[in-house]
């Protein structure tokens, strides 16, 4: 392709000058995109508002398309479905007898967990959602693994408040715009989630990796106690999530702790639920604006899973 | 030529050419508003467990800039990168930076080598891209481990591979820009 020979300013001043000047206003942007870019990684929420009234305005178009994507995901579950139906059923067949007598176990557990907390007299407030939203979009370009939620500011949802979905945790709320959220998921490398195995009180944190698995790393150092297929729920430490939500479930063992699989799939769910910030103190701590908010929860104090 | 012009006399390649001429919003408007739109893929509905999505708007972004050399002005790189910066995931001035660079380096390039062809402007694209994909990976905020970085492998092959596909799409806009749509009176 031959060189644009209308773009050569010859010997008219006024077209050398338009040049220049054009040369001098693409360096400047870059110097003023690099300041900008030095602000931002020193406080990553300076620009929130302004990214949150863009989120508002383009959401509208993510909604139509998280509606699709819901459903195109189940067709390739339909279609895998097929290759395995009969083994499948015979298999569910037997853990739904299985299943059957541990529900009503745990019915029985429940009412006896009731009665001697009303004998203790604890009284435990049922945390309810604040709000329910779709996951419009998501930052599929970057390396920051962030998530757009269908709701906002005007729906009460507030940063630091934990997103979850029936299947586990899926991250907290990060920034709010009016109408829509920017969720930061369990997987990004900022996230960082107090937790414990299900089963006993082996604390550890959850750290994202952001390639879609997360990295458990136990508080107690010493010989690693866990085991591939072990799940982890919310240790409650820090105040933000409560405890008892699923998190993850072990696929490898490493030397401090394992790399594990997040129970939630942000992709395959239709709404996901934003919770409340869990303890008072917390709540506090993220409305000061001194605080940011990108660093993770406080550590546990020693000792203490719960 | 000669096929082309025998099927109508008054019909050439951008529609009809007699009392016709284009729209001078449309010329102006429309690579940005595609680059603007590109820059809107994150909320495509696809909740990515890794950088998987080519930068889509920088590739439109890129692909005006060799279709229609002097197009953009030159300093276009610093507003739309503020647009993209607002979406992506990035720290805010990521894009701002990158964009601003991306079109000098262009600019430098063309003086250099100024005949291009298809060849050369894959290369320059697929080289640009690397660099951006890797430069905003770098620039993301999180420390990067080099079993990080080898995730944007996909990410990068994905992105060489669809610029062709990309510029042709631009060019296609560039076609449907100069129709000729404005009654003359």
């Amino acid at each position: 392709m031959a060189p644009p020979t209308i773009r050569r300013p010859g010997h008219s001043k006024k077209a050398q000058f338009s040049a220049f000047t054009g040369y001098l206003i693409a360096a400047t942007g870059a110097l003023v995109g690099g300041l900008l870019l030095v602000v931002a990684l020193w406080k990553p929420d300076l620009m929130a508002v302004l990214r949150g009234e863009a989120t508002d305005i383009a959401a509208p178009v993510g909604e139509v398309g998280a509606v699709t994507r819901s459903g195109s995901i189940s067709l390739f579950d339909t279609v895998s479905g097929y290759f395995n139906a009969g083994a499948q059923n015979a298999r569910l067949k037997r853990e739904a007898e299985v299943a059957r007598v541990r529900l009503v176990e745990a019915q029985a557990v429940e009412t006896e967990n009731k009665r001697l907390k009303e004998l203790l007299g604890l009284n435990e407030d049922e945390l309810k959602p604040v709000t329910f939203g779709r996951l419009i979009g998501s930052t599929s370009a970057s390396t920051r693994r962030f998530a757009y939620l269908s709701a906002g500011h005007d729906k009460g949802v507030r940063p630091g408040m934990p997103v979850r979905s029936p299947t586990g945790l899926i991250g907290r709320v990060l920034e709010t715009g009016n109408s829509s959220a920017r969720v930061l998921l369990l997987t990004d490398g900022a996230s960082m989630v107090p937790v414990r195995r299900a089963q006993d009180d082996v604390v550890a944190f959850a750290e994202g990796r952001g390639d879609g698995s997360l990295r458990v790393r136990l508080i107690n150092l010493g010989i690693n106690p866990l085991k591939k297929g072990d799940v982890f729920v919310t240790s409650g430490a820090g105040g933000i999530y409560r405890p008892g939500i699923a998190v993850a479930v072990a696929m490898e063992i490493t030397r401090d702790g394992a790399i594990a699989h997040p129970l939630g799939n942000p992709a395959a769910t239709l709404y996901v639920a934003v919770d409340p910030v869990w303890q008072q103190e917390a709540r506090r701590e993220l409305e000061t604006p001194a605080n940011a908010r990108n660093t993770p929860p406080a550590p546990p104090p020693e000792g203490s899973g719960e | 030529m000669i096929g082309e012009r025998s099927r109508s006399p008054r019909r050439g390649r951008v529609g009809r050419t007699i009392n016709r001429d284009y729209s001078p919003f449309l010329a102006n408007a429309l690579p940005l508003a595609t680059i603007l739109a590109g820059s809107l893929a994150p909320m495509l509905p696809i909740i990515a467990t890794g950088p998987m999505v080519p930068p889509i708007g920088f590739m439109t972004f890129l692909a005006w800039r060799f279709v229609r050399p002097g197009l953009l002005p030159l300093w276009i790189g610093a507003p739309l990168g503020a647009f993209d910066d607002l979406f992506s995931g990035q720290p805010f001035g990521c894009a701002i930076m990158l964009w601003s660079l991306a079109m000098l380096g262009l600019e430098a390039l063309e003086a250099r080598f100024p005949w291009r062809g298809f060849w050369q402007d894959w290369i320059t694209a697929a080289g640009m891209l690397i660099a951006y994909v890797v430069l905003c990976a770098l620039l993301a905020g999180i420390g990067m481990v080099p079993r990080q970085l080898m995730l944007l492998i996909p990410q990068l092959l994905l992105s060489v591979l669809l610029f062709p596909i990309i510029a042709r799409m631009v060019a296609l806009f560039d076609r449907l820009r100069l129709r000729r749509v404005r009654i003359l009176r």
